[in-house]
């Protein structure tokens, strides 16, 4: 009976996929670097947002913002607004840290601790004491690792180092100790950027499932990608958005002239 | 001749060799060949390698010669010394100049001979620096070995007593020397014990303020100062800990009721562990910083603070490193001298009171060397046998280092 409750609140948070996300007029500076001007955006709940645009355009920028990564960076400086669910992220009374608990990212490179498998995955649950114990501890650890699509192919090999899997491999293990600390939000910065095809496509294929039940920004470089995955996507350039709409409808019908040249390979 | 006229000359005529060679490739071989040729400073060089390459030769072999312990008529030899030797070098000189240049054509590999001597020139560097380490480790040992025939061995390692005074002259009393090491080597073991104590937890955590905490602007200003650090002489140190340190911990002990020498274990290794922060810190600082970003933007991005990051991912990430770090900052504390001699002084008490005096291998390696000795006396001989071991101590602990390093690195990349 709880499994089916649970269903059913699920399936109510999968009808609304109102804006999670809302962005306000967002300057990013680098020391005198201007990277980021003036980005207004509203990201929707539970669908895949793709963020595209050539080298330099700022879309990791924007995406470094929405977790505030980009507070680690010496001489980083973020004006604007970034509401979390009605909350300004960069609000005094909003602790980095824990937003970033809410807020999952997933890097270009895989980058899985030289820890086990499990200890890996194990990581975000034990720093935010989500487990009470080893069997809890154990169910988020299978359950993750299961939802990433990582379960069959590690279950008898959970202690052995999380480094020495393929990169692939790596790249959903990453993913599960995100998912492991229950973030809303997942952030993908060019995630599949460093994988085969094939793996490519089971990352893929996971971000699909994942938006059942998380809100997904990805970075990418591969507009068949974006279009493959995405609902909503928005094209930078310089630094700023030129068009964000529809996938289907920006693929096919962009209205801006520089969105046409991008996706269509003039430049970019 | 004597020797700097000759050299000087030989360094002319190669001078003379570098500008013919080179201007004789110039005129003739660029011009006549249609192909990528050698550069004419190459050809130059090539004939400054024939002109000085014999000379040094010959010259190298004479001097290894005349150290030879064959007897020789020295008056005869002289002669050839002074006139004859100097010619035969000069002429090779000029025989590889003149052919050199003779030889100069498009087809000659020049590179190749160029090449050949850096080659030579390198492997003979690192020879000499393996061959000296050799040489002063044969005369450890065979000086050992020459003590190990007037102490017996069992004396050396297990006596409980340190007392080195042999009799001078054979109607003196009294003194018939114990040569018992253990007290050097507990007592070097609990000085380096403290300087651990204290360098270990200092080194490291600056290290991690440095690395994962300061402002880039900070840790530009204090590195260097932390380097400086590591450029005071020990000697400054030693009268730091014998002049400073030790009387205040003695006041300490006094304010408080403790007996405290004023030539305290813990004085010597207290200051011998501030020397040792800096050689701790760098190590580590490197060590952290090699420790990718990719795995702090993890740990970041899971929610983790900079404390539980540091804590949890970048230090055991670093930890094969750190270890390494740490046995070597061992092994540069208990081959440390100065500061023992200058604060813990002399006197050889097995101990493991850090309140109380004890003494070092390598200060009773100087008490043993300083003053009028006969050579072969034991007293002498067992300043080789403490070298000796403590060589293999600080080797034993290195090569521990390397494997702890290794076997880590192994299970993490």
């Amino acid at each position: 009976m709880q499994i089916q409750a649970d269903e059913n609140v699920e399936a109510q948070r999968n009808a609304d996929h109102g804006v999670i996300i809302a962005t306000r007029d967002v300057n990013v500076y680098y020391g005198d670097n201007h990277a980021l001007h003036g980005v207004s955006l509203d990201i929707n709940k539970h669908q895949v947002t793709s963020l595209i645009g050539p080298s330099g355009c700022g879309k990791s920028t924007y995406l470094r913002c929405i977790n505030r990564m980009n507070d680690t960076v010496d001489g980083c400086r973020v004006t604007g607004e970034i509401m979390l669910d009605g909350v300004d992220i960069y609000g005094p009374e909003v602790d980095e840290v824990l937003l970033r608990a809410r807020v999952g990212m997933v890097f270009q490179k895989p980058n899985p601790f030289p820890k086990s498998i499990y200890d890996n995955v194990a990581y975000g649950p034990r720093i935010h004491g989500l487990a009470d114990n080893k069997d809890d501890l154990d169910e988020i650890v299978l359950t993750s690792l299961e939802k990433a699509g990582l379960i069959k192919e590690v279950q008898d090999r959970l202690h052995s180092s999380g480094t020495g899997l393929s990169g692939g491999q790596q790249q959903r293990l990453c993913i599960a100790r995100a998912l492991a600390v229950r973030p809303d939000i997942i952030l993908m910065d060019e995630p599949c950027s460093a994988l085969d095809p094939i793996a490519t496509a089971k990352v893929e294929e996971l971000i699909d499932e994942l938006k059942e039940n998380y809100t997904i920004i990805i970075v990418t470089h591969s507009m068949q990608q974006a279009a493959r995955i995405s609902q909503q996507t928005a094209f930078f350039h310089l630094g700023e958005i030129v068009e964000t709409g529809d996938t289907e409808k920006l693929f096919t019908s962009p209205s801006d002239e520089r969105t046409q040249g991008y996706i269509t390979g003039r430049f970019g | 001749m004597s020797f700097y006229p000759l050299l000087i000359v030989l360094l002319l005529m190669s001078a003379v060799g570098y500008w013919f060679g080179s201007k004789k490739a110039l005129s003739t071989v660029r011009k006549s060949s249609n192909f990528i040729t050698p550069r004419p400073h190459q050809f130059g060089l090539y004939v400054v390698i024939w002109a000085l390459v014999p000379p040094v030769v010959l010259g190298a072999l004479w001097a290894m010669l005349q150290v030879t312990p064959i007897q020789m008529d020295t008056g005869a030899m002289r002669q050839i010394d002074r006139v004859v030797f100097p010619v035969i070098l000069l002429l090779a000189a000029g025989a590889g100049l003149y052919f050199s240049i003779l030889r100069i054509n498009p087809d000659l590999r020049v590179r190749k001979t160029i090449e050949g001597v850096i080659y030579i020139v390198l492997i003979l560097a690192s020879i000499i620096s393996i061959l000296t380490t050799l040489g002063i480790v044969l005369s450890l040992l065979f000086e050992t070995i020459q003590f190990f025939g007037k102490v017996p061995m069992s004396e050396f390692f297990f006596g409980l007593t340190w007392s080195p005074q042999t009799a001078l002259r054979a109607d003196q009393v009294g003194s018939s020397g114990a040569f018992g090491s253990v007290p050097l080597f507990t007592g070097t073991l609990l000085i380096t014990f403290i300087a651990m104590c204290v360098a270990v937890p200092l080194g490291l955590l600056s290290a991690v303020y440095m690395t994962e905490y300061a402002s880039s602007k900070f840790r530009s200003a204090v590195k260097p100062m932390l380097e400086v650090l590591a450029g005071i002489p020990t000697v400054v140190y030693g009268f730091f800990a014998a002049l400073t340190v030790g009387v205040f911990f003695r006041d300490l002990g006094d304010s408080l009721g403790i007996d405290v020498v004023s030539e305290s274990a813990l004085a010597a290794g207290v200051v011998m562990g501030m020397m040792i922060i800096p050689f701790v810190s760098s190590l580590s600082d490197d060590i952290i910083m090699a420790v990718p970003q990719s795995l702090r933007d993890g740990s970041y991005g899971l929610g983790a603070t900079k404390s539980e990051t540091v804590r949890k991912v970048i230090l055991p990430a670093a930890l094969p490193g750190i270890v390494g770090a740490v046995l070597l900052a061992v092994s540069r504390a208990i081959g440390e001298t100065m500061i023992v001699v200058m604060a813990a002084g002399f006197a050889a008490n097995l101990t493991a009171n850090p309140l109380e005096a004890v003494t070092t291998v390598t200060v009773q390696i100087v008490g043993l060397l300083v003053g009028d000795q006969e050579f072969d006396s034991a007293k002498t001989l067992a300043a080789f046998a403490l070298a000796l071991v403590l060589f293999i101590v600080t080797l034993c602990l290195n090569v521990i280092a390397l494997i702890v390093v290794r076997k880590y690195r192994e299970k993490y990349d």
